[in-house]
């Protein structure tokens, strides 16, 4: 059986707009991808125990609320704490440019901004969380 | 394996050790290279096979919108209080297209997903027809080995056609809402032979009397238990209790009579056909010359040249 890339498609913080989250899983899925959505107010310990019972290849992160300098990073923290750094995390929202860099150096292997389109999320999952690396 | 897979699970003997421990990460390893499978999954299952066959496994299904997993979510709760360690293994369609999925059960059930005694598995059906995947009792095993003394199975729920779960399960429970149908409909749609608990969920809309009813009506008597008809609204708690309750009861019955080997049996049957039958078509599928004979043969029934059966079994002939 072929090896189906699995995402976990969360939301964490406060903000309750989970439009484009859904439309990035629809997309993903229509790519042939197996998304987990976990749904609106997740902490990054939800979203990282998520991760892990899943053993998803990639997790994308959503935040509209401003808080993603805080809770982006947390989940990655929590990611190498459990031991399961290998698992790539990406997010999108409304991020100004500035931030871009510290998330990237934060360990956030993808970061997408108003204006992304789709096929570039989508391509960044399929060379990012593929299974032969 | 995947280097990225082997590199986060060492050898089968490790994962399975880890696994024993109540490690989740190897759970949840193991359970995708099920999925995939991998060799090493077999030879996993086949060391964790001896330590399962303790937990009782609980089948939900019903309808899609009934409240599979908010039922669900709330058992999860009320069993962590009395004190039992539970897994949960959800399963959503595969889109026959583009063979994606999107597995949304979850929702309702991140309460407890901070819980080491609690497992939550989604699981995609990978074109597996029956509303269950492939690997779905594969995955229960798991579970099993992991410390879940209680297992609950969400099938996908399109309605008609879940006859598995009741097989393979010890207690299916079947997930009704109101003016989801009359009683023709109950009678027809073929969930009055699998269920050993009815609920009618959203029994706060109005119908819930009329469902609860139909269904006491026309509900057979199952050896010595009666499937019970339980009310609850999901959404707020209320009814669970009593749904628990009758959980417990009746995996209390099964062991108190002759039944519960009665259902061992008819399940290690369904898993062994089902397993014969897998390994038939590997075998079948196992040389490039069958792939391109398959390939003529698709060919020649397109073109009305040979009916499906005859070329079947010329195919069968041919690897022989």
């Amino acid at each position: 059986m072929a090896k189906k890339i699995r995402v976990l498609i969360a939301k964490p913080g406060l903000d309750g707009h989970d439009r484009g989250a859904k439309v990035i899983a629809r997309a993903l899925r229509d790519a042939g991808m197996e998304v987990i959505y976990t749904g609106l107010r997740q902490t990054p310990e939800d979203i990282v125990a998520a991760a892990i019972e899943e053993d998803v290849d990639a997790i994308g992160l959503s935040c509209l609320s401003g808080a993603h300098m805080t809770l982006f990073p947390e989940v990655v923290r929590l990611l190498r704490k459990r031991k399961a750094a290998d698992i790539v995390v990406a997010g999108g929202g409304i991020i100004p440019a500035e931030d871009v860099p510290k998330l990237r150096k934060a360990g956030l292997k993808g970061v997408f901004g108003p204006g992304t389109s789709l096929a570039d999320i989508v391509g960044f999952f399929e060379a990012n969380a593929g299974r032969s690396g | 394996m995947t280097a990225r897979r082997m590199a986060a699970t060492g050898s089968t003997s490790k994962l399975v050790a880890d696994l024993r421990r109540g490690d989740k990460r190897a759970a949840a390893k193991l359970i995708s290279m099920i999925e995939d499978d991998e060799p090493e999954a077999r030879e996993a299952l086949r060391r964790i096979y001896r330590h399962t066959g303790k937990a009782h496994i609980v089948g939900f299904t019903g309808p899609p919108g009934a409240g599979k997993s908010s039922l669900i979510s709330r058992l999860i709760k009320e069993f962590r209080k009395r004190g039992r360690t539970v897994g949960v293994v959800a399963v959503d369609p595969t889109s026959p297209f583009t063979g994606g999925a999107i597995l949304g059960d979850r929702v309702r059930m991140t309460d407890a997903s901070q819980d080491p005694r609690v497992f939550i598995r989604s699981m995609a059906t990978r074109g597996h027809p029956g509303g269950l995947a492939l690997a779905t009792f594969d995955a229960v095993r798991v579970l099993e080995a992991f410390g879940s003394d209680l297992v609950m199975v969400e099938t996908v729920g399109a309605g008609q056609s879940e006859v598995e779960i009741a097989k393979r399960a010890h207690t299916t429970v079947v997930v009704e809402m109101p003016a989801s149908g009359d009683a023709v409909q109950i009678l027809k749609a073929g969930i009055l032979e699998i269920g050993d608990v009815y609920v009618v969920n959203k029994a706060d809309l109005e119908g819930a009397g009329g469902m609860v009813s139909n269904l006491e009506q026309v509900i057979p008597e199952r050896g010595r238990w009666r499937p019970p008809v339980l009310r609850t609204v999901a959404s707020e708690g209320t009814g669970v209790k009593e749904v628990a309750d009758a959980l417990e009861g009746h995996w209390r019955h099964l062991n108190a009579s002759d039944e519960l080997a009665a259902r061992e049996r008819a399940r290690a049957e369904t898993e062994l056909r089902g397993a014969l039958a897998e390994a038939a078509l590997r075998h079948l599928a196992a040389k490039p010359a069958t792939e391109r004979a398959l390939t003529r043969a698709i060919g020649r029934v397109a073109n009305r040249e040979v009916d499906v059966r005859t070329a079947a079994e010329a195919l069968l002939r041919a690897r022989r």
